[in-house]
């Protein structure tokens, strides 16, 4: 049409869709009072409150921090960021756990088939293997980023030793994935690694036999850690973690200022 | 009634006019304590109409010995004994002495004769099985728990951290996104148990205690020192009694750690770039680097 009401209909039809939806039970039992989501929604200090308490993000944050919380030379983000690698390397852990076997030989080939055969396949290895490495990272430098401003002091110190179960768990998973490619590095990075675990004095060689299952490291030690890094160890540290971000929200927040 | 700001009063009042169907200056006259206006008693034909007042020889209260005996403001003593008499239709109590006309919270009290203290109690009660609640005590507003805490400079979650994390969130993405899209994992022969390759190195986390096996026997540098290493970490916050967070009061800590976190970081660069075949001194600048896990960047 020469007047363009036919794109001016379709466009008022699109919007009044867009208002209805958003004026909807359906919608409004999703996003809760306050939400920037919701039709009613204005920017009030009562709903910037809202957005946080009326949310599952409530668990994570209180209402407000402290201002010198905001600056990101203070926090650098290093927790956040290590709990988000943590939840990419579960989302592509997910992944990649569709298109591998833990037995032998057939690990070797599900990742060879990865790099050719699955679409994305070897982005999302790349992204899980580099992912792990960050998090070691960032896990690392969290813990001294907190020792430099004395957050463990009173009330924190015990989410302190939660923090360092944590560590010691970042590593158990990413050792224990360090295996499952099952090429020559991680075979003899995971030998050389548990051969350290069997010096250890009056029981170091029944713990080397339990994680190992065995003497030595053989396939059955591939499932055994595959049980271990996609099971048995995010199960622990998720529960461990769900006591450290409580601890951090019950504890007073952000620690400081200096 | 000083107590309650006015608008809060009013709106109390409307809602107990429509509830009982009073007008609402009468209802709010009475919540303040004060005479109806006039001609309100003719508006409100039942339940609206206060009580009549106590004829002599009724109950005598006196609502300003009361108030200052427990602690309870006269206004609401007041209010509470004008409902009393009007939920039972009983009289309102006479003002005993000088509170009559003192207080002007009497209202249509004032003019009743003044009666003896100590009269006989209200002859109608509440009937047998009603029960009635009867003010206690005002307990005035503050937190139950008593706090000394500064009030602090703060922002709201939403939107200012919330932005700064979700921007910190991206760009991990991107980097990690980026590194991936470049650099591929290494992945090297199958796995063969008969061939070990030289050198054989831990991951690289482990690679600090991977070099402290070239200088201390295996269980001091593979068990002792790292299960040590970690206890010790834990207990810093018990050991360090500190109470102070700024930099300059904690010398001693500071130089501590950070010696303890350069050496774990010098040991972890040495076994992995300075370590070669035979987990012998390497210059990486010339001999090459032996580091399977950069593998494929270094190629």
């Amino acid at each position: 049409m020469a007047d363009g009401n036919g794109k001016g209909g379709v466009l008022t039809a699109v919007k009044g869709m867009g208002t209805h939806l958003r004026n909807s039970q359906v919608w409004n039992s999703i996003f809760r009072p306050g939400s920037p989501a919701r039709a009613d929604s204005t920017d009030s200090p009562r709903n910037r409150a809202y957005v946080v308490m009326n949310n599952v993000l409530y668990h994570l944050h209180p209402v407000k921090v402290k201002r010198h919380g905001l600056k990101v030379s203070y926090v650098l983000c290093l927790g956040g960021l290590s709990f988000f690698l943590f939840i990419i390397l579960t989302v592509t852990g997910i992944f990649l756990m569709f298109y591998y076997r833990p037995t032998s030989p057939a690990a070797y080939f599900d990742l060879q088939a990865l790099a050719t055969d699955v679409a994305f396949g070897q982005l999302v290895r790349n992204m899980h293997r580099w992912g792990a490495h960050l998090m070691v990272i960032t896990v690392f430098l969290h813990m001294t980023r907190v020792f430099y401003h004395g957050a463990y002091k009173p009330p924190r110190e015990f989410n302190w030793v939660v923090g360092i179960i944590l560590l010691l768990l970042t590593l158990l998973l990413s050792f224990t994935g360090y295996l499952l490619p099952w090429d020559q590095l991680a075979l003899w990075a995971v030998t050389v690694g548990s051969n350290m675990g069997a010096y250890a004095p009056v029981f170091g060689e029944q713990v080397s036999f339990i994680l190992v299952g065995g003497v030595q490291i053989t396939a059955d030690t591939l499932l055994r850690f595959y049980v271990l890094h996609v099971l048995f160890l995010p199960f622990v540290i998720v529960i461990f973690m769900a006591v450290h971000f409580w601890r951090v929200r019950k504890d007073g927040g952000i620690s400081g200022p200096l | 009634m000083a107590q309650l700001p006015e608008n809060l009063l009013r709106r109390a009042a409307e809602a107990r006019a429509k509830a009982e169907g009073i007008p609402v200056e009468e209802a709010l006259a009475e919540m303040k304590g004060e005479a109806p206006p006039a001609g309100a008693d003719a508006a409100a034909p039942s339940a609206g109409a206060p009580a009549p007042v106590a004829a002599s020889g009724g109950p005598v209260r006196d609502l300003d010995a009361e108030s200052s005996k427990f602690g309870v403001p006269r206004p609401l003593l007041d209010r509470g004994m004008r409902a009393r008499a009007r939920k039972d239709g009983t009289a309102v109590p006479a003002m005993a002495g000088a509170a009559v006309a003192a207080s002007p919270a009497a209202g249509k009290a004032a003019p009743a004769a003044p009666a003896a203290p100590g009269g006989p109690p209200p002859a109608a009660g509440p009937p047998p099985g009603v029960r009635t609640q009867r003010l206690l005590t005002v307990v005035k507003a503050g937190a139950i728990q008593g706090t000394t805490k500064e009030p602090q400079d703060k922002v709201n979650v939403w939107p200012h951290l919330l932005a700064i994390e979700f921007v910190a969130l991206l760009a991990m993405l991107a980097l990690l996104t980026l590194m991936s899209a470049f650099i591929d994992a290494p992945l090297l022969e199958f796995a063969n148990f008969n061939q070990q390759p030289n050198p054989s190195k831990a991951p690289w986390y482990f690679l600090g205690l991977q070099e402290l096996l070239a200088y201390f026997d295996p269980q001091v540098a593979g068990v002792l020192l790292p299960t040590f290493g970690m206890i010790a970490l834990m207990f810093i916050p018990y050991v360090d009694r500190n109470p102070s967070v700024r930099p300059s009061d904690r010398k001693l800590a500071f130089s501590i750690f950070t010696v303890f976190f350069m050496a774990a970081s010098i040991l972890t660069i040495f076994g992995s770039f300075f370590r070669g075949p035979g987990f012998n001194f390497v210059f990486p600048w010339r001999d090459g680097i032996f580091f399977d896990d950069l593998k494929t960047l270094l190629e």
